[in-house]
């Protein structure tokens, strides 16, 4: 009702919170909230906005005596192309279990590191790759292809020249 | 005021000053003189910044060599060691691609030294690893974690977690084949949640596994981002995390009240030898408050305050004589073995067998049954299962002494034939037979990554703990069990991974019979 003091009580009684521990929470508090925002902003550093790595687009010309079901591996890139009666189409070579580069062979893929085998189509045949090898996306240019590692098609897709 | 400083007297001051500053220098450096009496080898302890984390007066108890056999002290040592040698390193080591791989190089072919000193920084990591791992068995099995204990034993958790990371951090430095392909494989396990949520379907909206990889190579390949970084954690992030650890650790020791003793290391030990330096150079004849009540000798006569003897001689030469020893252990193997350098790294050739450090190889046999399992699930409840044994134990028997507890030592032998067992009959059928994706070709992935030989074995360790608390009462008895059984996974796990895998991770008696090329 009052603001003041209530009746009986003197300004010598004790606050229920002191001015001073009030003042001394506060400031512990507000210390507190600043360190967390800025571990938080010190967190974000390390997670890069611009990836360093190199154009995962690239052209690629077949040789002419590349026979259906070799396999074709550009020079630098994890990537097979291969071309068959139905078209040419590209597979990657990272392994899906911790990233290996497998081993393009007749019967299918093979990975090193831990055993993992693929069919040719990339579907796991054996060993702990979790998932099958995925399929790049091949589009026609002038005078050659352009596969594009980025791109993840359905496995099949095969493009006519 | 006074009178001209050229007075040959002030000049005679001057010169005998001049004289004695080499004795002043050393006396204010070293306050307290020899340490010959009482209270002398007390000051040399306390007034040191050096040795003042250690007590003035050391338990007998604590100083048997069976105690503690000194590893603790020589996981410090070999710390010191690749400090040392690491600083020395980084005068020619620059982290960059290629030039990173070259400068190793030069390092160990065109340095003065560089060979040998490359080498000792190699086997000084080897010997912490392997001295950090003996000291974790040597607190467990003397139930060193129990009360007042516990939270040590946590540091001394994130201390191996700590000492694993700055060995897998050096490992990628000389940024040859070997390097590359242990950090691709390890920036992949730190993907792996992905196993999990790609089977979800639901990696899109949330896929912790890719930021990890990410925030770890900084990039999406293992490039120039990524030496960078794991140069940063191992000379700089991670050492002054682990001294900081250390710091706490050794802090804590004094604490909790020294290191664990039986309660009654007392009786066990009797009295001092002869020959031992005097508990009491002054030894009083009669104890302080008995003095006027009782006649004749009591029986803490002679055995100094709680039966302890003065650090200065006794603890501080133990501790010499290990730094000694480890230093000497490091030398030996870095001249009798180089640290391997294998071709300059190519992102389109795995090394094959691409194999990681050998303390990381039973982890790479668990990878090659499931990468998240082998990588992150089963290493998880390893370290949350280890982190949770001094909170569930809270017995008292046994402590302090080796194996103590219920059971003993025909229970640690039990337990070590079902570890070993266990371990090597899940190998024999995956190795001999295969596993669920041979068996059943259309197997969903989930299938396997919560059933495959890692979980299964984890299982079977589980199960048998749990029936050993039941049998013997008693979650101690159920903890040496667990203990002993992952210990003897770790050993099986890594001995294959080691010396029975060859190209394609594929089984192999030996390596004279892998496929030439």
């Amino acid at each position: 009702m009052s603001s003041g003091p209530a009746p009986g009580a003197s300004r010598l009684d004790p606050e229920p919170m002191a001015r001073r521990d009030f003042l001394g929470l506060a400031s512990i508090w507000a210390a507190i909230a600043a360190l967390v925002f800025a571990t938080v902003g010190m967190i974000r550093l390390p997670k890069a906005a611009v990836l360093s790595s190199p154009s995962k687009k690239f052209r690629v010309n077949l040789p002419d005596s590349l026979a259906p079901g070799q396999a074709y591996v550009p020079p630098g890139r994890s990537v097979a192309v291969f071309r068959d009666a139905a078209g040419v189409y590209a597979i990657s070579l990272v392994c899906t279990h911790l990233g290996c580069i497998v081993k393009s062979q007749a019967e299918g893929f093979e990975c090193p590191c831990h055993g993992s085998r693929f069919k040719p189509d990339g579907e796991v045949a054996k060993g702990p790759a979790p998932k099958p090898l995925p399929w790049r996306k091949v589009a026609v240019a002038a005078g050659g292809f352009i596969v594009d590692e980025d791109v993840t098609v359905p496995p099949g897709t095969k493009v006519k020249a | 005021m006074s009178s001209p400083s050229s007075s040959p007297s002030a000049l005679r001051t001057f010169a005998a000053n001049l004289i004695g500053a080499p004795r002043r220098i050393l006396q204010s450096a070293f306050r307290t003189g020899v340490p010959r009496t009482d209270r002398t080898r007390s000051t040399f302890v306390f007034s040191n910044v050096f040795l003042h984390l250690h007590p003035v007066r050391t338990h007998r108890w604590s100083l048997r060599w069976t105690a503690t056999m000194g590893l603790g002290i020589a996981a410090t040592a070999a710390f010191l060691v690749t400090l040392v040698t690491g600083v020395l390193l980084m005068c020619y080591y620059k982290p960059y691609p290629d030039v990173a791989y070259n400068s190793i190089k030069d390092i160990h072919f065109v340095v003065p030294t560089g060979r040998f000193i490359r080498n000792i920084h190699r086997w000084a990591a080897n010997v912490m690893v392997v001295t950090v791992l003996l000291h974790m068995a040597r607190v467990f099995f003397t139930g060193a974690y129990r009360k007042p204990r516990e939270f040590n034993w946590l540091i001394g958790l994130a201390l191996l977690a700590v000492t694993l990371g700055l060995s897998f951090t050096g490992y990628l430095l000389p940024w040859d084949q070997l390097a590359y392909w242990a950090i691709t494989i390890g920036a992949n396990i730190a993907q792996s949640p992905r196993e999990v949520t790609d089977a979800l379907g639901m990696t899109a909206s949330f896929d912790p596994g890719g930021l990890q990889r990410q925030l770890l190579l900084g990039s999406d390949v293992v490039g120039a981002e990524a030496l960078i970084r794991f140069y940063v954690l191992h000379v700089m992030a991670l050492p002054l995390l682990l001294v900081l650890l250390l710091a706490v650790h050794f802090w804590r020791i004094r604490k909790d009240g020294g290191l664990t003793r039986p309660a009654d290391a007392d009786e066990r030990l009797g009295p001092p030898p002869p020959d031992t330096y005097p508990v009491f150079t002054e030894a009083p004849t009669r104890t302080y408050h008995l003095a006027a009540i009782v006649r004749g000798r009591t029986e803490a006569v002679g055995r100094g305050p709680e039966n302890t003897v003065p650090s200065m001689p006794h603890l501080f030469y133990a501790e010499l004589g290990i730094l000694m020893v480890t230093i000497l252990v490091c030398l030996a193997l870095a001249v009798v073995s180089d640290a391997p350098l294998k071709e300059l790294a190519d992102p389109s050739v795995p090394e094959n067998p691409a194999k990681a450090p050998w303390y990381f190889l039973g982890l790479q046999e668990l990878v090659s049954f499931s990468a998240f399992m082998g990588g992150i699930g089963i290493p998880a409840i390893v370290l949350a299962g280890l982190g949770l044994i001094p909170f569930l134990d809270r017995e008292e028997s046994g402590t302090g002494l080796w194996f103590g507890g219920p059971g003993g030592r025909s229970l640690v032998f039990k337990a070590m034939l079902v570890g070993l067992g266990a371990a090597i009959g899940i190998e024999v059928i995956v190795i001999r037979y295969g596993w669920l994706r041979e068996w059943f070709p259309k197997i969903p992935q989930l299938a396997i990554t919560f059933c495959n030989s890692g979980t299964i074995l984890a299982t079977a360790y589980g199960l048998f703990s749990i029936w050993l608390v039941r049998r013997h009462r008693s979650t101690r008895a159920g903890a040496v069990g667990l203990f002993t059984c992952f210990l003897c996974g770790f050993v099986v796990l890594t001995i294959i991974g080691t010396y029975f895998r060859g190209p394609n991770w594929v089984f192999y008696w030996s390596p004279n019979d892998w496929p030439k090329h």
